[in-house]
């Protein structure tokens, strides 16, 4: 009886230490290894392509820049050497598919392979304990992924700073605004986030769907969906937008919405003011009588009593909007594998 | 201490109750056979035992008290699934490991000196061996964590003869030379009754019998009489079951050796397979330990039964 009880009060004991969380790291190293080396080839691939775009670029610009007059034809043929380098890289757009092609491929496999092949079985009747087990690997690769996303992230930074500096507009040069959808998210500290995003949604999409192929579709789907709301919609409204009637923009401003109104107060559309400009303003203003793009035109259209009202938003808010996107996405992602984990804990299966 | 214990235990899934109403203690120290046909609910309550899946209704403890899928239970209990999952791309070495990084506790020198005995390579991965070899693996790396209970689900069905006949002698070893309690449901009666000492019979999501094998061999006999009597004497006697032939009937009845045996008819021990049979072939017959499963005896027809305690 004795021996029972010393039997019973060590296993009792022994029972409230469970398996050193430390161990899962060799697990999920041995498991993701492919999916982690896929991310690392791509990243470096990547790397070393902007790596050596990025120094051409950063030459043609010193080049550029340096050039006096700026008003020659010799320093128009840098200034459109630089604008062409890099040219596809220029808008950023190709590199937003980075973040969701590794958050899909890392993340939505660590659950839905284990239900796809029964692994499941054998996972999660382990010692370590189901939920532990996925919380341990959710956040390993996390982690993972997000740092990997981070430090790439600031080899963009360094890639697109030539297209920042604010004396661009004045040299002819290329000057996007570093809120601009394509460039906001590849810098600072939202393509570590979006990309943990991305890995996130596709665990929870894997624990769902249960399938690893439907589950990364699931994944491209939501994601991008998200994408375009964030940029379209959800960025511009991250703070009050400055509103103006000037028309002397700085070029790095993010402008929300742009639109003309007349002396009464009513917008008007940009092909009555070309029909005003052709009846009305002499010819070199009034140009083929498209759209007015000129700021002599515009002025000239301010002296008759057109108004343009501006939503901008300003670069100097480039790092709040930063945190902000960064903070939701981030709150986004762990939301994403609470749930998970909390699915797998309830035993869904 | 019971290994197993459920009370109105029921799994639904959706409509479908897969289990229901599961109540059964099952002691420590057996290789326990889950015995019943396809979609009786034996997959659900070994996942109900091992924490897989929860309950939909009651409950389910395991080795003592421990609620099933809890850290202590999981500590405890090794579990080897139907067609026995493995990382397909995982060397036998590195299945170790991960065992190994899982677990509190894990025998390296049993599991590397029984793969060796097994003949599998350490460095094969685990999709390339054989149905045999993968089902070695998974209850090696089961019985390497040194459990007190052994779940196996299916274990053999996959598997060759030779292969079945190598596995259930792995399983028997645990049993006898380590203590190590055994739960395994199969449809292979005929496996069972060599390596089975107590038997749960499940049909159509519930308990039909539970009990020790020996004593339930000892409560049943086969009577062996002509045919025509069959119907006089099955009113008299509690059978579970009769079998005709032209001239014959075998009837299953709950009777002890010391049991009289009417006049002309013959008595014999009964195997645990013919048991089995017997009760499967009668959904609506039990025999179970605790209240009487009281049923009227059907009218004579080409069977009948009659329910017993």
């Amino acid at each position: 009886m004795t021996a029972l009880t010393i039997a019973d009060s060590q296993e009792q004991d022994a029972s409230l230490r469970p398996v050193p969380w430390r161990l899962m790291a060799w697990v999920t190293w041995r498991q993701h290894r492919f999916a982690l080396g896929g991310v690392a080839v791509l990243l470096s691939v990547l790397a070393a392509y902007m790596w050596l775009t990025g120094l051409q670029l950063h030459h043609a610009y010193a080049a550029a820049i340096a050039c006096h007059p700026a008003s020659s034809l010799a320093c128009n043929g840098l200034a459109r050497n630089f604008n062409n380098i890099g040219g596809f890289l220029a808008n950023g757009f190709p590199l937003q598919a980075v973040p969701v092609l590794i958050g899909a491929f890392v993340g939505a496999p660590v659950l839905a392979r284990e239900l796809e092949t029964g692994t499941f079985r054998y996972a999660w009747t382990q010692g370590f304990g189901r939920w532990r087990w996925t919380l341990a690997k959710l956040v390993a690769l996390a982690v993972a992924i997000a740092a990997a996303a981070g430090v790439i992230s600031v080899l963009f930074s360094w890639y697109y700073q030539p297209y920042f500096a604010t004396t661009n507009q004045n040299l002819g040069l290329d000057e996007p605004s570093p809120l601009a959808v394509g460039l906001f998210d590849l810098r600072g500290v939202t393509f570590a986030a979006w990309t943990l995003a991305a890995f996130a949604i596709g665990a929870l999409a894997g624990m769902l769907i249960r399938r690893v192929v439907p589950a990364i579709v699931a994944t491209l789907a939501v994601y991008t969906g998200l994408a375009f709301a964030a940029g379209g919609f959800l960025r511009g409204h991250y703070l009050a937008p400055v509103v103006t009637r000037s028309l002397n923009l700085p070029g790095s401003a993010w402008i929300v919405s742009q639109q003309w109104f007349a002396r009464g107060g009513h917008p008007v559309s940009l092909s009555v003011l070309g029909q005003f400009l052709q009846r009305e303003a002499p010819p070199q203003l009034a140009g083929k009588g498209g759209v007015p793009q000129s700021v002599s035109t515009w002025q000239y259209l301010v002296q008759h009593g057109y108004t343009q009202w501006t939503i901008y938003q300003p670069a100097s808010r480039f790092w709040p909007f930063q945190w902000i996107e960064g903070g939701w996405l981030l709150a986004l992602s762990v939301l994403c594998i609470a749930v998970t984990v909390w699915m797998v804990r309830r035993r869904a299966v | 201490m019971n290994v197993v214990e459920t009370i109105g235990l029921g799994k639904r899934y959706g409509s479908t109750w897969a289990l229901r109403e599961c109540s059964l203690s099952i002691p420590a120290g057996h290789v326990a056979a889950l015995v019943g046909p396809n979609g009786a609910g034996k997959s659900t309550l070994l996942n109900l035992a091992v924490g897989l899946a929860a309950p939909s209704a009651g409950g389910v403890t395991v080795l003592g008290g421990r609620p099933a899928g809890s850290p202590a239970a999981l500590d405890g209990i090794a579990f080897v699934a139907q067609d026995t999952p493995l990382y397909k791309n995982l060397s036998a070495a590195d299945m170790l490991h991960l065992t190994r990084s899982l677990n509190r506790r894990f025998d390296q020198r049993y599991a590397e000196s029984r793969l060796a005995e097994l003949g599998i390579p350490l460095k094969r991965k685990a999709g390339r061996l054989s149905g045999g070899q993968q089902a070695q693996l998974a209850l090696t790396l089961a019985l390497a964590r040194r459990p007190r209970l052994l779940v196996l689900d299916e274990p053999v069905a996959m598997l060759d003869p030779i292969a079945r006949h190598d596995f259930m002698a792995t399983v028997l070893t645990a049993a006898v030379d380590d203590g190590v309690s055994v739960v395994l449901s199969s449809h292979v009666l005929a496996e069972l009754e060599r390596v089975a000492d107590y038997l749960i019979l499940l049909s159509l999501g519930r308990v039909q019998v539970a009990g020790e094998v020996d004593d339930l061999l000892g409560s049943h006999r086969v009577l062996t009489g002509p045919a025509a009597e069959a119907d006089k004497y099955a009113g008299g006697l509690r059978v579970v079951h009769v079998r005709r032939g032209e001239a014959q009937a075998h009837l299953l009845v709950r009777a002890t050796a010391d049991d009289p045996v009417p006049q002309g008819w013959e008595a014999h021990p009964v195997g645990l397979e013919e048991l089995a049979l017997a009760y499967l072939r009668e959904p609506g017959a039990a025999a179970l330990p605790g209240p009487a499963h009281a049923r009227t005896l059907q009218p004579a027809g080409s069977e009948s039964s009659e329910v017993t305690q």
